[in-house]
């Protein structure tokens, strides 16, 4: 399996030797004496003198500035609490909101059971995240429909800069929103929809394949001519 | 000749040869199969077969802590439920938990407590599902070495993954893994769990006795079967990744096309026109999220 000793990336367990003196150790990593082992299950990645693990699994674990799609499940005299699919609660208070919000008037705005997209505003060192809608993206989600993905293969539903999604985005004609948290919003007809769910999930069984871009478009294109649209 | 009686009345489970019941040589263990990853609900699991053993082991989290009151604002919890299965063994075991399956269950919470970063997750809990569906002496270690690669699979930040391996006395000889016949009829049974990395021991208990010196070669056998164990563990979660391990390496990025900038749209909820939603997404995936000019 490690017949290729020179690659770059490789996959390693907990405890497994990532780095030695020289290197710090980064994300997913730990120090023991002179030697940086792995915290988790996952790739190694070098880069700048940091060595690091990327995970192959794991829940979501929240960062500032992420953009995610969360759901209200609970609702204050002056806040709303959203569930974004991290091991914590997730408030977004009323001033964060994009609306001039009474105090006890919440439920005018939004109602448990509504979706979405905010960004993580802050997490402090206690993991006490604080969400805001503040900002030109962030919106409350009407109509569409939810899937849920694993956070991990997010960056590949993503491509690079956005190339995978606006891909599924222009050949399905939808309206999509991924968020970090592995919450995926989709809008738009329905067969294009139906669509871009299918494309979404090819990617996530095959999240590690090469040429993933070029297989998602090719099926794509016999999705498109199954259902009778015209790719536009 | 005057042997014969002496066979009526125990059964000898180690010969002169040192071969067991089973055929293996006091320092042998049974047959040993992992499997990680195989179920889909769970964040993490794993399967062990490990001679007449079958464990299915599950992992969520880190997960919000319930009841609240048990959670610890600084660090996570490590929740473990052992459970035998009511076929598990030849009488039926009356289901539910009883002395037993609530020690079993604290002693591998603890084991995994001292591995498990429990600093990166305060207030949360990890929580460890245990089930026996098919028992023959060794399940807590057997329990123990599958519910370590589940938590690797889950991707729970950890120090090391955890092994554990009971020795034993059967008929004045210290060995290695007794299986059922040597647990029930031998005279003392000792599973340890030990850390990979540092051979740190995190479970230690003893059933019967053992002097120091048979102490001392039990825990030598234990420490010998555990480094066994570990690769029995690292490959079983490698094979899980190894079909995308090849694909990993050979993967070339594809040619990231340039979004073509445009101006930035104030209505919400506008149909919009396929391929503009271009501007969103450089923002939402970029990896720096600066926001642009707002």
């Amino acid at each position: 399996m490690e017949g290729s000793g020179a690659a770059v990336r490789q996959i390693v367990i907990p405890g497994e030797a990532v780095g030695g003196p020289g290197l710090k150790p980064g994300p997913g990593t730990f120090k023991s004496g002179s030697q940086i082992l792995a915290a988790q299950l996952g790739i190694r990645s070098e880069r700048e003198g940091h060595v690091s693990v990327i995970p192959l699994n794991g829940r979501y674990l929240p960062q500032r500035g992420d953009a995610v799609v969360g759901e209200i499940t609970d609702m204050g005299p002056s806040h709303w609490l959203v569930d974004i699919n991290a091991p914590y609660p997730a408030p977004l208070h009323a001033t964060e909101s994009p609306w001039r919000v009474e105090f006890g008037d919440t439920g005018r705005y939004m109602k448990v059971g509504d979706a979405i997209l905010a960004f993580v505003l802050s997490v402090d060192e206690i993991k006490r995240i604080q969400l805001t809608m503040q900002d030109r993206d962030a919106r409350k989600l009407n109509g569409g429909m939810l899937v849920e993905i694993s956070p991990t293969k997010v960056p590949r539903v993503i491509g690079k800069s956005g190339s995978m999604i606006s891909l599924i985005k222009d050949m399905t004609g939808t309206r999509i929103y991924v968020g970090q948290n592995g919450r995926i919003w989709i809008d738009g007809p329905d067969d294009g929809a139906a669509t871009a769910v299918l494309a979404i999930r090819f990617i996530e069984d095959r999240a590690q394949a090469v040429g993933l871009t070029e297989a998602v478009r090719d099926l794509l294109e016999t999705e498109t001519r199954k259902t009778g649209r015209t790719s536009p | 000749m005057e042997d014969v009686e002496h066979i009526e009345k125990e059964v000898k489970l180690i010969d002169a040869n040192g071969v067991r019941l089973d055929g293996r040589k006091y320092d042998e263990l049974r047959p040993i199969r992992i499997e990680a990853g195989v179920l889909k609900r769970a964040d993490g699991s794993a399967y062990i077969e490990w001679g007449g053993n079958k464990v299915l082991a599950a992992v969520y989290g880190p997960r919000e802590a319930h009841p609240r009151h048990i959670q610890d604002p600084a660090r996570d919890l490590v929740q473990c439920r052992y459970n035998m299965a009511p076929f598990s063994v030849s009488d039926r075991k009356r289901p539910g938990p009883d002395r037993r399956s609530v020690e079993i269950s604290k002693v591998i919470s603890e084991a995994f407590s001292s591995v498990v970063f429990k600093e990166q997750f305060p207030r949360t809990s990890v929580d460890i599902f245990i089930e026996v569906l098919q028992a023959d002496a060794g399940t807590r270690c057997a329990g123990l070495t599958a519910a370590s690669v589940a938590l690797a699979d889950a991707g729970v930040p950890m120090r090391d993954l955890v092994a554990a391996c009971a020795s034993g006395k059967i008929g004045g000889v210290v060995c290695l893994d007794l299986n059922k016949e040597e647990d029930n009829f031998g005279d003392a049974d000792c599973p340890m769990a030990v850390v990979h990395g540092t051979g740190e021991i995190v479970l230690l208990q003893m059933d019967g006795h053992l002097t120091y010196d048979e102490f001392q070669k039990a825990m030598e056998l234990s420490l010998g079967a555990a480094d066994k164990l570990f690769e029995l563990q690292r490959d079983a979660l490698r094979r899980r990744y190894s079909v995308t391990l090849e694909e990993i390496l050979r993967e070339t990025p594809p040619p990231a096309p340039a979004p073509p900038p445009e101006e930035p749209r104030e209505f919400e909820g506008m149909p919009e026109e396929p391929g503009m939603g271009s501007d969103v997404d450089k923002e939402l995936h970029d990896d720096d999220l600066e926001p642009e000019g707002i």
